[in-house]
């Protein structure tokens, strides 16, 4: 049994604490895909932001890779019920990529290498709860969990955490990605259960 | 750019999974059916689609040209269904 008392900050909660409604844990990484692994060059890789009023920002891979990274550690939620805690990814923080964009916008959807995409509210991407991922566990990210790069937006579902991430489009009205068309959740929060649309 | 692994290697499924989900939609099926892509105007039948999945849904794309075809998703209550990717779905039917 476990009589740790909480209630003070900082103390990190006990796994079961850490366990969403109608997820069990996995110390495997499954692999979901909707289509073939994309294989996407470093020479050719580019990540784009593109505002509402039609500004284009891009980042080559050296350009991402000389931007400040950090290191975080977090669970993550899928929306087929595993959960795995404790995963470490390496990246560029949303906030230092969208430091300099200017927009108005309340919604985003991130585009794939391979077509996927999926919708967030920009708030979502913001204030230390997103990142542009290239590095799993002390390696760079593998294509097959969506290397070169892939959006890590942990406090959601991880299908809107867009494998094999190449841009991101600020939008004023919100619009459903890929699998947000078909049933699933719009917003997709792994404590309150939405995974699917009227959850 | 992206080099796709060649149209569906990777791809662990083909059509067939699709007949279960969509057996609840069509009351015929639908595996036999010919669907024409949008892309590449490939006619392929629906069981020759290169399947992804099955979760969070099933994925069919096309055997020529790798474009999402067919999505089906079936939710605790529904069955949703998206053919935005092909132009026509042909089914064998009685002569009359
Ligand atoms: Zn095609």
């Amino acid at each position: 049994m476990d009589f740790v008392t909480r209630g003070f900050q900082g103390r990190p909660r006990g796994r079961d604490d850490r366990l969403p409604p109608g997820q069990y844990l996995t110390g495997d990484f499954p692999v979901l895909s909707a289509g073939p692994t994309s294989n996407v060059d470093h020479d050719e890789f580019e990540l784009w932001v593109a505002t509402e009023d039609g500004t284009r920002h891009t980042w080559s891979w050296a350009e991402l890779m000389a931007l400040p990274a950090e290191t975080v550690t977090v669970d993550i939620h899928c929306v087929t019920s595993w959960s795995k805690l404790d995963t470490e990814w390496r990246g560029v923080s949303l906030d230092t990529l969208l430091a300099d964009v200017e927009t108005a916008a309340d919604f985003a959807m991130v585009h794939s290498y391979g077509g996927y995409t999926t919708n967030l509210p920009l708030e979502d991407l913001l204030d230390g709860q997103a990142w542009v991922a290239y590095g799993y566990d002390g390696d760079d990210l593998r294509p097959e969990h969506g290397g070169p790069a892939r959006l890590l937006v942990p406090h959601l579902y991880f299908w809107k955490s867009a494998k094999w991430v190449r841009g991101i489009e600020l939008m004023l009205e919100d619009s459903p990605g890929f699998w947000e068309q078909l049933g699933y959740h719009d917003y997709g929060d792994p404590w309150r259960e939405q995974r699917y649309q009227g959850d | 750019m992206t080099i796709p692994d060649g149209p569906g290697p990777t791809a662990a499924y083909d059509g067939n999974l699709m007949a279960g989900p969509l057996s609840e939609l069509f009351a015929l099926d639908v595996t036999v059916a010919v669907v024409r892509c949008r892309g590449c105007g490939a006619d392929a039948e629906v069981a020759t689609l290169r399947v992804y999945g099955p979760e969070p849904g099933l994925v069919g794309r096309c055997p020529g040209c790798d474009d999402v075809l067919v999505r089906v998703v079936r939710t605790p209550d529904a069955v949703w269904l998206d053919l935005g990717g092909v132009t026509s779905l042909q089914v064998p039917a009685p002569k009359r």
